[in-house]
């Protein structure tokens, strides 16, 4: 049942990591990578490592999407 | 002839990591120093949460240099803002958020800082600590930097906090140094494990670590949202 979960979540992130590069769509790859980081958290927290999931998911989910959010409305949404 | 060197180098490099990587052993302690850790760290130090004991006691000084590399991320990104900032003339009105995302914000914010600070004190008996909290209760002001923007802290006061955090830090290692002669000695009595007074200058400095890198996060966020305005 774990092994089913885990792999899931580690097709999800696959997913989501292409994603974040493919896409033309730069708030959109920005959520994408958010949801990379999330899941990292999840995966980090079933590794038995809560401290650095813990940390995954304020930084990497919350503060860095912000950082990048900041930067979209400064520059394009859209790549060219 | 240039391919050939390529094909050559390639071929020493792929050989060398895969040589190396059959050396080390996978899924078996080498070293004695985790298993160390785990056997004796809740009486030596008297925290329950091993890794904050290794990360605040045993391993204190790589966190000195982990908090001081945040602290010149942070500085520096000022000094650059705030050179682009002063060349700009007048500010202009910033449209207010919307009653859902005013509401929200102003609902979810002192939950979030509930949870910061529970991370941020508990650091020694549960998951987190100075590091995680402090970045929950810097993603908390992103909120209020999103929703209610005039309600956003001083920044002098940020700064504040930042300095103090940090020389909390500094002055207890030193206190460390002039009682038992080596920086960061946990000076104090280790108490009862599992309970919130214990394990010596561990919270002291987690705690002063939290409030240093959520001040920090949130100069940052501030930084960078008054740049775009």
């Amino acid at each position: 049942m774990i092994i089913f979960m885990v792999s899931l979540l580690v097709i999800l992130m696959l997913i989501a990591a292409i994603a974040a590069c493919v896409f033309k769509d730069l708030l959109g790859a920005v959520i994408a990578s958010c949801l990379v980081s999330l899941i990292a958290a999840v995966l980090f927290y079933i590794l038995q490592a809560p401290d650095v999931a813990m940390a995954e998911a304020a930084i990497g989910a919350a503060l860095v999407t912000a950082v990048f959010i900041i930067a979209i409305i400064r520059t394009k949404r859209h790549e060219e | 002839m240039r391919i050939i060197i390529s094909i050559l180098l390639l071929v020493i490099i792929a050989l060398g990591i895969t040589l190396s990587l059959v050396i080390i052993p996978f899924n078996e302690s080498t070293t004695q120093v985790g298993e160390y850790y785990i056997d004796n760290g809740v009486e030596e130090t008297g925290a329950t949460n091993i890794v904050t004991s290794v990360v605040v006691n045993y391993r204190g000084f790589d966190t000195l240099g982990e908090v001081t590399i945040l602290f010149i991320a942070a500085v520096g990104l000022g000094a650059v803002l705030a050179t682009s900032k002063k060349s700009k003339a007048g500010k202009k009105k910033i449209e207010p958020a919307s009653l859902v995302v005013y509401t929200g914000c102003r609902f979810l914010f002192p939950l979030i800082i509930l949870f910061g600070l529970y991370v941020l004190i508990h650091g020694h008996l549960s998951p987190g600590g100075g590091f995680q909290g402090g970045a929950i209760i810097a993603s908390a002001f992103v909120l209020i930097y999103m929703g209610c923007r005039e309600k956003r802290p001083a920044m002098v006061l940020t700064k504040v906090i930042e300095s103090i955090g940090g020389l909390v830090f500094i002055i207890v290692g030193l206190i460390g140094l002039g009682i038992g002669g080596y920086f960061l000695l946990n000076f104090l009595p280790g108490g009862v494990p599992n309970t919130l007074l214990s394990a010596g200058i561990i919270p002291i400095i987690y705690i002063a670590i939290g409030f240093k890198v959520g001040s920090e996060l949130t100069g940052v966020i501030d930084n960078l949202i008054e740049e775009s305005e």
